[in-house]
C-alpha cells in the first residue's frame, strides 16, 4: 500500500491476532458496561448519604426480623456467586452437563434472593412505607429505600433471566465457555453491589438500643 | 476466547469463606452499635475489602491480564471520588445550617 506521496505505509490489519488486554470483545464489553453500571449505583449511593447527612434519618429495621432477613439474602447472593464461579470453571474444563448444573443453582440463588426480598418488600409496604411517605421520618427513606433496592433486585432478575438463557442454550451447544464466563462476571457484579447496598441501607438504619 | 487457567475452585471456596466472615462481623457491628460514624467507616472498610475480593478473585481480574485492571479499575475509583469530593462537602454545609 502507498499513501498519497506514493511512499510504502504498513498495512494495519487485524487478523484477528492478540486481542486488547488479551480478552476477547465480549468479555471487554461486558466489562465496560459493568464499570458504566458501578458508577451508576454510586451516584445513587452517594445521592443517598448526601441526604442522609442533611435529614433525620429513621431507624426502622429491628436485628429480627430485618436485619436477619438481609443477612440470610446476603449469605444466598455470595453463595449463588460461588456456584457461578464453579460453573465458569467447569465450563473452561469442558464439563458442560457440570456448569450447566452449576448455573442453574445461581439462577436459583438469584430467585431466591428475589422472593426473599420481595416478601420484605411486602412487609414494609403493609407498615405503610411508600415511596413519597412512610410512617418512621422523613419520606426520603421510602423513596430512597425502594429505588435503590428496587433498581438493585431489577439488576438481579434480569440476571437470573440471563443465566437461564445461558444454561439452557450452553447446555444446548449453542454458546460456549466464553459466554458462561462473561454471564458470570454479571452476576458477580450485582453480587458487589449488594455489597455496599446491605451496609447502607440496612445496616446503618438498624433499630438503636 | 476462554482463558485457560487450572481450576482455583480451593481459592474461591477460601474466598467466600472470607466474604461470609466479613458479613458476620459487619453484621454484628451493626448489633453493637457504638458510634454511628465509626461504624460507617468501618463498614465502608470491610465492604471495600469484599469489592477487592470479589474483583480480584470470582471475577478473574487477578488472573487476568495487569493492564485489565489498570484500564478498569483507576478510572471508576477517580469518578466515585469525584463525585464523593463534589457532594459531601456542601451536605456538611448544609448540616451545618440546620436549626
Amino acid at each position: 500500500m502507498s499513501d498519497s506521496h506514493g511512499h510504502p505505509v504498513a498495512e494495519a490489519t487485524w487478523e484477528g491476532g492478540a486481542s486488547p488486554f488479551a480478552v476477547g470483545d465480549k468479555k471487554l464489553g461486558m466489562w465496560l458496561f459493568i464499570v458504566s453500571d458501578a458508577l451508576t449505583f454510586a451516584a445513587l449511593l452517594i445521592a443517598y448519604s448526601y441526604v442522609r447527612v442533611v435529614n433525620d434519618w429513621p431507624h426502622p429495621f429491628a436485628f429480627s426480623p430485618a436485619i436477619i432477613f438481609s443477612s440470610v439474602m446476603t449469605f444466598v447472593l455470595l453463595s449463588s456467586s460461588l456456584t457461578m464461579v464453579f460453573g465458569v470453571d467447569a465450563a473452561a474444563r469442558n464439563d458442560r452437563r457440570g456448569a450447566v448444573k452449576w448455573v442453574w443453582l445461581t439462577a436459583l440463588g438469584g430467585l431466591v434472593f428475589i422472593i426473599t426480598h420481595l416478601y420484605e418488600w411486602n412487609h414494609l409496604i403493609h407498615e405503610g412505607v411508600r415511596p413519597f411517605e412512610n410512617p418512621y421520618g422523613t419520606p426520603l427513606f421510602g423513596a430512597s429505600f425502594f429505588l435503590i433496592t428496587g433498581l438493585h433486585m431489577t439488576h438481579v432478575a434480569i440476571g437470573v433471566v440471563y443465566l437461564s438463557v445461558i444454561a439452557a442454550r450452553y447446555g444446548g451447544g449453542k454458546y460456549d465457555a466464553e459466554d458462561v464466563e462473561v454471564a458470570g462476571l454479571y452476576w458477580h457484579f450485582v453480587d458487589l453491589v449488594w455489597m455496599f447496598v446491605f451496609p447502607l441501607i440496612y445496616l446503618m438504619s438498624v433499630k438503636l438500643h | 476466547m476462554a482463558t485457560a487457567t487450572s481450576s482455583h475452585n480451593a481459592t474461591f471456596v477460601k474466598v467466600w469463606i472470607g466474604l461470609l466472615g466479613l458479613t458476620l462481623v459487619e453484621v454484628i457491628l451493626g448489633y453493637i452499635q457504638f458510634n454511628m460514624h465509626l461504624m460507617l467507616t468501618l463498614l465502608m472498610g470491610f465492604s471495600i475489602v469484599k469489592a477487592y475480593l470479589i474483583m480480584a478473585y470470582f471475577m478473574h481480574l487477578k488472573y487476568d491480564r495487569p493492564s485489565l485492571t489498570w484500564v478498569l479499575v483507576p478510572p471508576l475509583i477517580a469518578c466515585i471520588l469525584i463525585m464523593m469530593g463534589y457532594f459531601f462537602p456542601d451536605s456538611f454545609r448544609l448540616l451545618a445550617w440546620r436549626p
